[in-house]
């Protein structure tokens, strides 16, 4: 069984994404997703200042059986990238919902973060998925 | 759901991922993938391969059916339990299967052919056994277990009837043996040492068991797969079928021309390939950029034109990524592949990529 923690937010495609103490939102991948890729080998985690549109892929995570893209849950811009990925991408694997962060974006529209699927709900979604 | 070997609950007991290969329920991985790959090449890792088929090939003339049926020449067999790898060709020459043939005796051969390829490849054995009197036998009554690794034959030989443990460590490479309904050669698809162990099925569960206790790791296809894509070794249907010879595909080698007046299936067609020119041959790839190359990929050689990988990987030996391709036979050292969009770079190596444990092309 996978890890949901109850205090973050989901989308359908297996992101999570974390709004914190200074209204940036975190956005990862769920201890689902790394366990249905297996081994991460590479990450391309997006440059900070890049603009970006809810919904729209903008990091790549590639394990040993497939490339995936991870598509943003908000509208923004990237504050960061996590650049420890680049050399250890296994963190997603250890610690998907901590080190294994991938990428911090600055929302235009706090809204777009409530919307999202609460942890009840991605677990009905993944229950949905594997029967 | 698909078809279970024998092991199939003992997989899912272990929480091992499953997934649909060849139309079996087989086990992906355990846990982590690169880690059962680590494991055997630096110790010991098993996996099951009781989907396979063992067919027992039995008749006065039975050397005459396989010098006729395989492209690589069964008459190279003359000590007992000698092993030998062959594609089976269709008349055009294009590859049926790729399988192992053991000699056993002067009427008695024993084939390990493809789960995915099982019920075509029978079909052809039965259609040609005809005439020469030969029966056609799968051994659906075995499992299979491959151990591999530097020290997977002596932890697997700690559970052997002692007689037959001091034959099968004595065993060189590419020879197997037999004791009662078992069977262990020492032969695999990994690059390192090792044997496949044919025995019972109503035994696998129990053996699996004491392999495991005896320090052998559970490893799925997934490192089934980088394991052999890092020796080098062909997949059927990813790096050769019907459509592609043994010259297109890296396989010239298991082609035995000599004697010239044996008449094997598809030699003709080979023949005429070979008089005109190949036009394409099978290389081994090391991505240079750090991404990763996957089948199906599209290959570009700049002024000699274009590719395809066939297969594609993260090679944790190497830690980069490997492949197999299908180029234009004037291809040199250098290609680009087109990854996401992208144009990256390449080189053209002759694999294996890691024999033995220790990486086999300049990096």
């Amino acid at each position: 069984m996978s890890n949901v923690p109850a205090d973050l937010r989901f989308l359908k495609s297996h992101e999570w994404a974390r709004l914190e103490a200074d209204g940036t939102i975190t956005v990862g991948i769920s201890d689902h997703a790394q366990q249905a890729l297996g081994d991460l080998v590479f990450v391309e985690a997006p440059e900070a200042g890049r603009r970006i549109s809810a919904g729209e892929g903008c990091a790549v995570v590639e394990s040993v059986k497939a490339a995936s893209d991870v598509y943003s849950p908000v509208s923004g811009e990237v504050v960061a990238g996590n650049a420890d990925l680049g050399g250890q991408p296994e963190l997603i694997n250890q610690d998907p919902y901590g080190a294994g962060w991938i990428m911090r974006i600055r929302p235009d529209d706090k809204a777009q973060f409530a919307a999202l699927l609460d942890a009840k709900a991605y677990e009905a979604a993944l229950a949905a998925e594997t029967h | 759901m698909g078809l279970r070997t024998p092991l199939h609950d003992v997989h899912a007991a272990a929480g091992a991922r499953m997934v649909d290969f060849g139309g079996w329920d087989m086990p992906v991985n355990y846990g982590s993938q690169i880690e059962e790959h680590h494991a055997v090449r630096r110790d010991a890792g098993m996996f099951d391969v009781s989907h396979m088929c063992v067919v027992d090939l039995r008749g006065a003339r039975v050397r005459d059916y396989l010098r006729r049926l395989l492209a690589n020449d069964v008459a190279k067999l003359t000590e007992p339990g000698k092993a030998l790898y062959s594609c089976m060709l269709r008349e055009d020459g294009g590859v049926i299967d790729d399988l192992i043939v053991y000699y056993l005796d002067d009427q008695w051969y024993r084939m390990v052919v493809n789960a995915g390829t099982r019920d075509k490849d029978l079909e052809w054995l039965r259609t040609h056994a005809a005439g020469f009197e030969v029966s056609v036998e799968p051994r659906f009554d075995l499992a299979m277990i491959a151990v591999q690794g530097p020290t997977a034959r002596e932890r697997a030989a700690t559970l052997l009837d002692p007689g037959f443990a001091a034959r099968a460590l004595e065993l060189g490479y590419f020879f197997g043996a037999a004791a009662d309904h078992w069977f262990v050669a020492r032969t695999g698809y990994t690059g390192e040492d090792g044997w496949e162990i044919m025995l019972p099925a109503d035994r696998a569960t129990d053996f699996w068991a004491r392999l495991r206790g005896a320090g052998v790791r559970p490893c799925g296809l997934g490192a089934r797969d980088t394991l052999r894509l890092e020796a080098g070794m062909n997949l059927y249907g990813n790096d050769m079928d019907e459509s592609t010879s043994p010259l297109e595909s890296g396989l010239g080698w298991t082609i035995a021309w000599d004697p010239q007046d044996r008449d094997f299936i598809g030699r003709a067609a080979l023949a005429a390939q070979k008089a005109h020119g190949v036009a394409r041959k099978l290389v081994g790839l090391v991505l240079t950029d750090r991404a990763v190359l996957r089948s199906h990929q599209k290959v570009i050689v700049p002024a000699v034109g274009e590719g395809e990988v066939t297969s594609g990987t993260f090679s944790p030996t190497l830690e980069r990524s490997i492949g197999l391709a299908r180029v234009p036979s004037q291809t040199a050292d250098r290609c680009e592949v087109e990854i996401r969009g992208r144009l990256l770079h390449a080189a053209v190596v002759r694999p294996p990529f890691v024999r033995h444990g220790k990486i086999a092309v300049a990096l």
